[in-house]
C-alpha cells in the first residue's frame, strides 16, 4: 500500500488495511493536525481531504484510500496560511481549538465546491462538524470572509 | 431572614472547628510570601522576577498557572502581567508553571460562603476573608468557578509591575542613572538618551537585586492592552493545526494505551480474560487498573481494539441500576431530615400558601456529560525516583499528590507538565485518567505511556452533571407575584467530587441552591430550600455547576407565576429586581430585543435572568413554531462582569455559553440502564449543531463593582429563556430537560 499525504509518498505495506486513516496519520506518520473526537463520523474533528474532498479519516480504512490525502498541515502553514485559515485567524474563531482543524478542512472543501455559499449552503456544509465550545457564529463569519477572499482570487 | 442567620452561624461553627488554632496560623501562612517555585531549576543568567515573570538572556516567559481549556485563560493572564510589565503579547512566551502554593486560587473561596454575591456587608466580606485561609491548606491550585480573572486581576498586574520596576532598578545600576529618568516600553528600558535596553540584557543583574515591592497599579484609562480587543496568543497555532494538546504528546520510545472500565462507573471488576487481546498485533501488555483493565500497545487504534477484545466480568453498579431509582431517590428527598439549607426565607411563605397555592409544579434536570471534544488523556513516565506527567488538568496540585501516593515517589519529584486542553467544561477537574496512566506506566518503568480514552470510555465515565428535581409553589395577588417557594433536591456535587480527593466537605453544599437562593429579587414571601439527596451516580462540576439546573428551575417558576398573575414577564421581573446591575442587564435585553414588539405567527419570546458567580446575565430568546419543530431564531444576551478585559474573547465566551446551555437543554441527557450510561458517543448526545445555531447578539455592561469571570454565567439563563419562549410560542410549559422529549427542534 502506498499513501500520498501532503505531497509526500509513504509506504504503508506493513500496516493492517483496516486501520483507519486517522490513526495511520496520527500514530504512524506523526501528523497530529487531524484529531480524534468520536471515531464514528459524528464530530468531524478528523476531517482531511482525499483528492480535495472532505472525508472523515476515522471512517476510511487505510487500505481503501482512493487518492491523495491533504491534512491541515498541507492546507497552509503559520507562515503562509490558506485563505480559510487566514479568515479563522481574523475572526479569532477558536476557543479550545480542538475541532477547528476539521472545521477548516470542511470549509475549504465546501468553498472549493461552492465558491459563493449561501447561509443555507454553509449550514448544510458545516453541520457535520461539532464544536463543543460553541464557536458556530464565528465559523459562519469566517467562511464568508474566506469565500470573499478566495473569489477575489 | 431567620433561616439565613441560623445557617450562617452553623457555617461559622464548622469553619471554626476545622480551624481550631488554625485561623491565625492560616492567615499568617497566607501573608508569608510563598517560596518562588521558579527558583528551582533556574537557568544561569536568568531572573525569576516574582512568581510570574521569568526572563533569560533570550526570552521573556510569563507564568500563567490557570489551565486553558479554550476559555482564553492563558491569554488573559499574560495580558494582565504584560500590561504592567510593558511587553507586547507577541514578545513573550507563556508557561503554566509548576504546581505550587504560590499559585493558589484565592477567589474560589469567595463563592463558598452563604452570602449573596451582591452582599457587600462587613459580615459577608469578613466571612469571605476567613474562608480564604482553609483554601491554602488543601492545595487549591484550581481552575474553575469562573475565577481566573477575579483571582488574577490584582496579583498578576502587581507581578508585572514589580518585575518592571526591578528591571528599571537593574538598568539604573548598570548605567549609573537615576531611576526616575527611566521609562519602559515594549520589552525594554529606555534610557534618557533614547537607548533601548531589552529586558533580556538586564536579567542577570536584576536577579541579584531585591525585587522592588512598592508599586502603584495603572488606572484603567492608562491601559494599552486590557479593555481593548486582543489577539489571543494561541490563535495562530489553533488556526493552523499546529497547537499541541495532551493527546498529541510524543516522546522517544513512547507506547500507547487504552482503557476499559466497568460500564457501571465506580463498579468493581471481578475478573478478566485477556488471552485473545494479548495475541493481537502490537499489544505489549494488559494491566489491571482500579475498576478495569488497560492495554499497552504500539498504536492507539490497536490498543482500542485490544481493550474491546478482553473478556471482563463486571460487578454491579454501586448506585441504582435504572433511572427510576434515581428519580425516586430525589422525589423522596424533600423532607425535613434531608434539608441542607434555607438561606432564603423572607416573609411568611407557609402562612400565605395556607390560603392556597396558585400553582404546584415539579421540574427535572438530567445527568449531563461534559463531553469535551478532546477525550481525556495523560502521558506518564515513571523513572528512577522521578515521575513526569504530561496532561491538561485544572487541578495540578491534586494530580501531583495522587501520583506521588501511587508511585511512592516524593511529590517534589513528580513533575507535572500542564498542557493545552481541548475543552473541559469541568471534566478536567477529575484526574482518574492520570491515576490510570500512572498505574500503566508503573508496569513499564522507563517507558512513557500515553493513555487515551476512547470516546465511549470517556463519555460513560464522565462524572456527569448532577441530576436534580425541584418543586415550586406560589401565589399571585393583584397582578403581582406575592409568594415564591422553591425546593431543590440533588445529591451533593461537592461531596462526590471532593471525596475522590479524600477531602471532607463540611456544612451545607451551596451548589444545591446556587443560582436560586441568591437571585436578585425582592418578593414579599420568598423561600428557597435545598435538600441533599443521597449519593447516586458519581457526579462532578459541570459548567456553572448547581446554577446549571437551578437557573432553569428558579427562573421558570418565576415565569409561571408571572403568567399566572397576568403580568408582563419583563416588567414584573424588573419590578421585583432589587440589584441595580441585574436591572440593567434586564433593561438591556428588553431594549435589544424590542421587547413588546410584534412577532410573526407561531413566534414567541421568553426572558430569563440568572445571577451566578457574581455575574448577572439576562437573555431574551425568540423562537418559531415552524410546523416541522421549534426553531431558535435569535438570542439577545447582556452580562455584567464589572470590567471587560478583552471584548473579543468576552463576546466569544458569552455566545459559546449560550450555545452550550441551549444545546444541552434541547437534546442531551445521560441515563443509566443496567447501571451503565446509555449515551456513549455524540450520536446519542449531540448538543447543538451549526444549522440550529441562532443569531446571538451580545452586550457587555460594566455596572457591577467587582471584576468577574464569564466562562459560566451565560449558561444558566439559556435553558430557562428557551423554555419560557417555547411556552410563549406554543402554550406548552416545559418543566423537564431535555426538551426534545416533548417538542421537536427544527
Amino acid at each position: 500500500m502506498q499513501l500520498t499525504v501532503n505531497g509526500a509518498e509513504y509506504d504503508i505495506e506493513d500496516l493492517e488495511p483496516d486501520m483507519p486513516l486517522l490513526w495511520v496519520l496520527r500514530d504512524e506518520l506523526g501528523l497530529k493536525g487531524p484529531k480524534y473526537g468520536c471515531g464514528i463520523a459524528q464530530c468531524g474533528a478528523c476531517t482531511v481531504h482525499i483528492d480535495g474532498v472532505a472525508v472523515r479519516s476515522c471512517q476510511v480504512p487505510a487500505g481503501d484510500v482512493w487518492g491523495a490525502v491533504t491534512t491541515i498541515e498541507g492546507l497552509g502553514t503559520p507562515e503562509a496560511p490558506h485563505p480559510v485559515q487566514a479568515a479563522w485567524i481574523e475572526h479569532q474563531v477558536a476557543q479550545c481549538g480542538y475541532c477547528q482543524s476539521g472545521q477548516m478542512m470542511q470549509a475549504a472543501s465546501l468553498l472549493a465546491e461552492t465558491p459563493v455559499p449561501s447561509d443555507a449552503d454553509i449550514d448544510d456544509g458545516m453541520s457535520g462538524n461539532l464544536c463543543r465550545c460553541g464557536t458556530y457564529p464565528r465559523i459562519r463569519e469566517a467562511v464568508k470572509t474566506a469565500a470573499a477572499k478566495l473569489s477575489e482570487g | 431572614m431567620g433561616g439565613f442567620k441560623t445557617i450562617a452561624r452553623r457555617t461559622f461553627l464548622i469553619g471554626s472547628a476545622a480551624m481550631v488554632g488554625g485561623v491565625a496560623f492560616g492567615v499568617y501562612k497566607y501573608r508569608t510570601p510563598h517560596a518562588n517555585p521558579l527558583l528551582d531549576d533556574l537557568p544561569e543568567g536568568a531572573a525569576a522576577l516574582t512568581h510570574y515573570v521569568l526572563i533569560t538572556g533570550q526570552d521573556i516567559t510569563l507564568i500563567t498557572p490557570r489551565a486553558d481549556k479554550g476559555q482564553g485563560a492563558t491569554s488573559v493572564q499574560a495580558a494582565l502581567i504584560a500590561e504592567e510589565l510593558d511587553v507586547e503579547l507577541d514578545q513573550i512566551k507563556t508557561d503554566p508553571g509548576p504546581p505550587s502554593p504560590a499559585y493558589y486560587n484565592t477567589a474560589l473561596s469567595g463563592d463558598a460562603v452563604p452570602f449573596r454575591s451582591t452582599d457587600d456587608s462587613v459580615l459577608a466580606e469578613t466571612t469571605r476573608a476567613v474562608m480564604d485561609a482553609p483554601i491554602k491548606f488543601i492545595s487549591l491550585q484550581i481552575t474553575g468557578g469562573s475565577t481566573t480573572v477575579p483571582d488574577g486581576y490584582d496579583k498578576l498586574r502587581m507581578a508585572g509591575a514589580v518585575a518592571r520596576e526591578t528591571l528599571k532598578a537593574a538598568a539604573a545600576q548598570i548605567h549609573g542613572l537615576d531611576l526616575a529618568a527611566l521609562i519602559t516600553e515594549s520589552g525594554a528600558v529606555i534610557l534618557p538618551d533614547g537607548t533601548r535596553v531589552p529586558y533580556q540584557a538586564l536579567a542577570s543583574t536584576a536577579a541579584t537585586l531585591e525585587p522592588v515591592t512598592e508599586v502603584t497599579l495603572r488606572a484603567p484609562d492608562q491601559w494599552r492592552l486590557l479593555g481593548k480587543p486582543m489577539r489571543r496568543v494561541d490563535i495562530l497555532a489553533k488556526s493552523t493545526g499546529t497547537q499541541d494538546y495532551g493527546i498529541d504528546q510524543t516522546h522517544p520510545g513512547m507506547l500507547h494505551a487504552a482503557i476499559r472500565l466497568n460500564p457501571a462507573q465506580g463498579g468493581e471488576m471481578r475478573g478478566f480474560d485477556a488471552s485473545e487481546a494479548e495475541k493481537m498485533r502490537g499489544v505489549v501488555k494488559v494491566v489491571t487498573v482500579t475498576g478495569g483493565i488497560g492495554v499497552i500497545a504500539d498504536n492507539t487504534w490497536r490498543a482500542f481494539q485490544a481493550a474491546l477484545a478482553v473478556e471482563v466480568d463486571w460487578a454491579p453498579a454501586p448506585y441504582p441500576a435504572e433511572m427510576e431509582g434515581h428519580w425516586t431517590a430525589l422525589s423522596k428527598s424533600f423532607t425535613p431530615e434531608r434539608q441542607d439549607s434555607q438561606f432564603r426565607d423572607v416573609g411568611d411563605v407557609d402562612a400565605t400558601l395556607a390560603q392556597g397555592s396558585d400553582l404546584s409544579v415539579e421540574y427535572r434536570a438530567p445527568y449531563l456529560a461534559h463531553a469535551p471534544l478532546e477525550p481525556v488523556n495523560a502521558t506518564v513516565l515513571v523513572g528512577e525516583g522521578r515521575v513526569d506527567v504530561w496532561t491538561g488538568t485544572q487541578i495540578p496540585g491534586f494530580v501531583q499528590k495522587n501520583v506521588a501516593h501511587l508511585t511512592g515517589i516524593d511529590a517534589q519529584n513528580v513533575h507535572i507538565h500542564a498542557l493545552m486542553i481541548g475543552g473541559s467544561f469541568g471534566h478536567r477537574l477529575e484526574d482518574d485518567v492520570v491515576r490510570h496512566a500512572t498505574t500503566l506506566a508503573m508496569a513499564m518503568p522507563g517507558t512513557p505511556i500515553k493513555l487515551t480514552y476512547s470516546r465511549e470510555e470517556d463519555m460513560t465515565h464522565d462524572y456527569p452533571r448532577q441530576i436534580a428535581m425541584a418543586r415550586g409553589r406560589g401565589r399571585v395577588i393583584g397582578g403581582q407575584v406575592e409568594t415564591f417557594d422553591l425546593g431543590i433536591a440533588m445529591p451533593s456535587v461537592m461531596a462526590s467530587q471532593m471525596s475522590r480527593q479524600g477531602l471532607p466537605t463540611p456544612g451545607p453544599d451551596l451548589q444545591i441552591v446556587a443560582g436560586a437562593w441568591d437571585q436578585p429579587f425582592d418578593i414579599p414571601n420568598y423561600r428557597v430550600t435545598g435538600y441533599r439527596a443521597p449519593e447516586l451516580a458519581p457526579i462532578s462540576s459541570w459548567r456553572s455547576v448547581g446554577a446549571s439546573s437551578n437557573g432553569f428551575f428558579h427562573d421558570c417558576l418565576l415565569d409561571e407565576l408571572i403568567h399566572a398573575a397576568g403580568a408582563d414577564p419583563l416588567a414584573e421581573r424588573l419590578r421585583l429586581c432589587d440589584h441595580l446591575p441585574s436591572r440593567k442587564v434586564l433593561e438591556a435585553v428588553g431594549e435589544m430585543s424590542n421587547w413588546g414588539g410584534t412577532l410573526g405567527p407561531g413566534q414567541g419570546r421568553g426572558v430569563a435572568l440568572c445571577l451566578s458567580f457574581g455575574v448577572p446575565c439576562a437573555q431574551v430568546i425568540e423562537v418559531s413554531d415552524t410546523g416541522a419543530g421549534i426553531r431558535i431564531d435569535r438570542v439577545f444576551v447582556a452580562a455584567d462582569v464589572g470590567r471587560i478585559l478583552d471584548p473579543v474573547n468576552f463576546e466569544g465566551l458569552v455566545k459559546g455559553g449560550v450555545i452550550f446551555g441551549l444545546g444541552h437543554a434541547m437534546n442531551c441527557e445521560v441515563t443509566y440502564a443496567g447501571g451503565a450510561a446509555e449515551q456513549e458517543n455524540f450520536d446519542s448526545f449531540p448538543g447543538m449543531r451549526l444549522y440550529q445555531c441562532p443569531e446571538i447578539v451580545v452586550r457587555g455592561l460594566e455596572n457591577a463593582g467587582k471584576i468577574r469571570g464569564v466562562g459560566e454565567p451565560p449558561v444558566p439563563p439559556a435553558a430557562a429563556a428557551l423554555g419560557n419562549a417555547i411556552f410563549a410560542a406554543t402554550g406548552t410549559r416545559l418543566r423537564e430537560m431535555p426538551f426534545n422529549k416533548f417538542v421537536d427542534f427544527a
